[in-house]
């Protein structure tokens, strides 16, 4: 037979798609050719399959080889695709013996190891969704791809090994090539451990460790306004620590982008801590909601999927990046157009914003050292747009550490105690919300919290005569709700009193530009 | 005569044998012009056939069928136009084949032969 058939998977965003590869060896002069729309990687597989296979002792037929990448439509890149052409090529030279429905997911190095890939997992999803469960990876990839559920994940480290396993002449092969282990990534292992700062490191700023509680057990979007050095950062990369552990599903949405945008192609074990994201205030839109040239990358937003991202100094972002993040917040995902494909990540982050109240920070508490221009403080927390401000539920004033606070360490709660407060708030809610198709209060709209969780007279009553005498919108007015329901929650109420109005409307309580 | 033209005189002497014993008809070898040689000119039947031939001891500096490059063929090609010139024959049936001789001095050569490349 002088064609071979394997499988591969062909990634767009998250999305695999299976990938037939055909090949045919024809009877001239030599030469190796891909169709089917390779990129500049997947090309020059050729070069890389040839020396692999001439140094796994099954050298290449010497004849024109033709491979076929089904569909053609479809584009593909990187190095993935490798070992299902070398696989496909030995099958049409009767070396191996046919492979089945095994699709095949691994780069080759020169010598005939095999090297692991980037985005295993969701390939690996694919592939046992479309009913391909049979996969062969390299063995630094096994790990990975054997998180996904009903996967027969076969590792391998070398060519000659997978050729010998489907019956190539053993004489030939070079079976004692054994490659070095690849090095663990400390780096990569230190994140997934978690590593994250603990809240009874913040002294003080009991308003800040509340809001930071209430905003994890409800899932709000938090802005944190103040002075530079009043902890504003220090409070933020706290909050990860303060979420519950990521369910299955979720913890699988979480690695597969992980294993799609991690830029080592390190063991990937499951995550199932919550992301954390804290971009640089120059970063790109493309950075941020993702991009890049051929088809478009995950950026920060989708990296902190499930998890935080947190934008430092908010109003020094360009306009159009913080605006490009009203889709996501809407819809939970982030759909990208490029030339070359669509790709669509998803990307449920819960946003914490920190400003500065002015460009020269200093216009909190009596703002006396302040030598901002009205006009300049209205222009420039005005940066952070309306729609945008809208989602935010709980915006809050930080204020400087009282000397008090800071002069004697009290023994502040930890991160842990304030974790197990969130996660049983977070099981109320779960309760009460399920039936609803909801998580999370964040996530409640207006209707249904003026409708089947509509709350009695009494209890709103402060909040009725705010919205008669204007003080207060009718979306602020959903949001005072949301977190009330949140305060209850944590309190162990099954339904908000008039008291835990009172605190959420002091949480959001309104920035210069706040609706 | 040096050691590589020898080797490539034994091998395109095999191939003439080669291509008689498949039979054709050997009518020119070693034909040269201005814009290089022919190895061999047979007929298959009514098709001219210019052959090359490529002769290599073994395969360390690859497979001779590797060393045909696009250029080798499009001049193959030409050669053939000028060889049926300067016999002034019109030959509607011509095609260009490669013939590659592997000859590691121990027991038989082994003849891959390709018919009508490029």
């Amino acid at each position: 037979m002088a064609l071979g058939r394997t499988y591969a998977v062909a990634l767009v965003g998250l999305n695999g798609y299976i990938v037939e590869v055909e090949a045919d060896i024809g009877q001239t002069l030599p030469a190796f050719v891909i169709l089917g729309l390779p990129d500049a990687s997947l090309n020059e597989a050729k070069e890389r399959i040839r020396s692999a296979a001439q140094n796994s002792g099954i050298p290449l037929s010497r004849r024109k080889i033709t491979a076929n990448l089904i569909p053609a439509s479809l584009p593909k890149r990187g190095s993935g695709f490798d070992l299902s052409i070398a696989m496909a090529v030995l099958l049409a030279a009767n070396d191996v013996r046919p492979t089945g429905r095994h699709v095949f997911l691994a780069e080759l190095g020169l010598d005939g190891r095999l090297r692991p890939v980037r985005g295993i997992l969701p390939a690996v999803m694919a592939a046992v969704q479309a009913g391909y469960p049979d996969v062969v990876v390299a063995q630094a990839n096994a790990a990975e791809a054997a998180l996904v559920p009903g996967a027969r994940v076969r590792g391998y480290r070398t060519l000659a090994r997978l050729a010998f396993d489907f019956g190539a002449d053993p004489q030939e092969l070079v079976l004692d090539f054994e490659p070095d282990e690849e090095e663990p990534d400390d780096a990569g292992a230190a994140a997934a451990a978690g590593t994250v700062p603990d809240m009874c490191d913040v002294s003080g700023q009991t308003d800040g460790r509340r809001a930071l509680e209430v905003a994890a057990a409800g899932a709000h979007h938090v802005l944190l306004t103040g002075p530079p050095g009043a902890g504003k950062t220090m409070l933020a990369e706290r909050l990860p620590g303060l979420l519950p552990d990521l369910g299955d599903k979720a913890a699988m949405e979480v690695t597969a982008i992980h294993s799609l945008s991690s830029l080592t192609s390190a063991t990937i074990t499951l995550l199932r801590r919550p992301p954390y994201e804290n971009p640089h205030h120059t970063a790109t839109a493309a950075a941020i909601i993702g991009g890049g040239s051929g088809l478009p990358r995950p950026g920060a937003a989708s990296r902190a999927h499930r998890g935080v991202l947190f934008l430092d100094e908010a109003p020094e972002y360009e306009r159009r990046v913080l605006d490009a993040l009203r889709q996501p917040l809407e819809s939970g995902e982030l759909v990208i157009h490029r030339a070359a494909g669509t790709a669509a990540y998803p990307a449920r982050f819960q946003l914490v914003l920190a400003a500065n109240p002015c460009p020269c920070g200093k216009a909190s508490g009596k703002g006396v050292d302040c030598t901002c221009t009205p006009m300049m403080r209205r222009r420039y927390l005005a940066r952070l747009s309306g729609p945008l401000l809208d989602r935010v539920d709980i915006q809050l004033e930080v204020e400087r550490v009282a000397l008090a606070d800071f002069g004697q360490p009290r023994a502040e709660e930890s991160t842990a105690e304030i974790a197990a407060r969130v996660r049983a708030a977070r099981e109320h809610q779960l309760d009460r919300l399920r039936p609803l198709g909801l998580e999370t209060n964040a996530q409640v709209p207006g209707r249904v919290l003026r409708g089947p969780l509509r709350l009695a007279g009494p209890t709103t009553r402060i909040l009725d005569r705010a919205l008669e005498r204007g003080a207060l919108t009718a979306r602020g007015y959903d949001r005072v709700l949301r977190l009330a329901w949140t305060l209850a929650d944590l309190s162990g109420r099954a339904v908000p009193d008039a008291d835990d109005i009172g605190q959420a409307l002091g949480l959001r309580q309104a920035t210069a530009t706040a609706a | 005569m040096r050691a590589k033209d020898v080797l490539g005189r034994r091998g395109e002497e095999l191939a003439a044998g080669f291509l008689e014993a498949q039979g054709m008809r050997i009518v020119d070898r070693n034909w040269r012009c201005p814009e290089g040689e022919i190895d061999i000119v047979a007929l298959d039947g009514d098709a001219l056939v210019i052959a090359e031939v490529k002769t290599r001891k073994s395969l360390a500096y690859g497979h001779p069928f590797e060393a045909v490059g696009v250029d080798k063929l499009a001049r193959l090609h030409r050669l053939a136009s000028a060889w049926c010139r300067d016999h002034e024959l019109r030959m509607p049936l011509r095609r260009v084949d490669v013939i590659a001789v592997l000859d590691d001095g121990t027991g038989g050569p082994a003849i891959e032969h390709l018919k009508g490349v490029g």
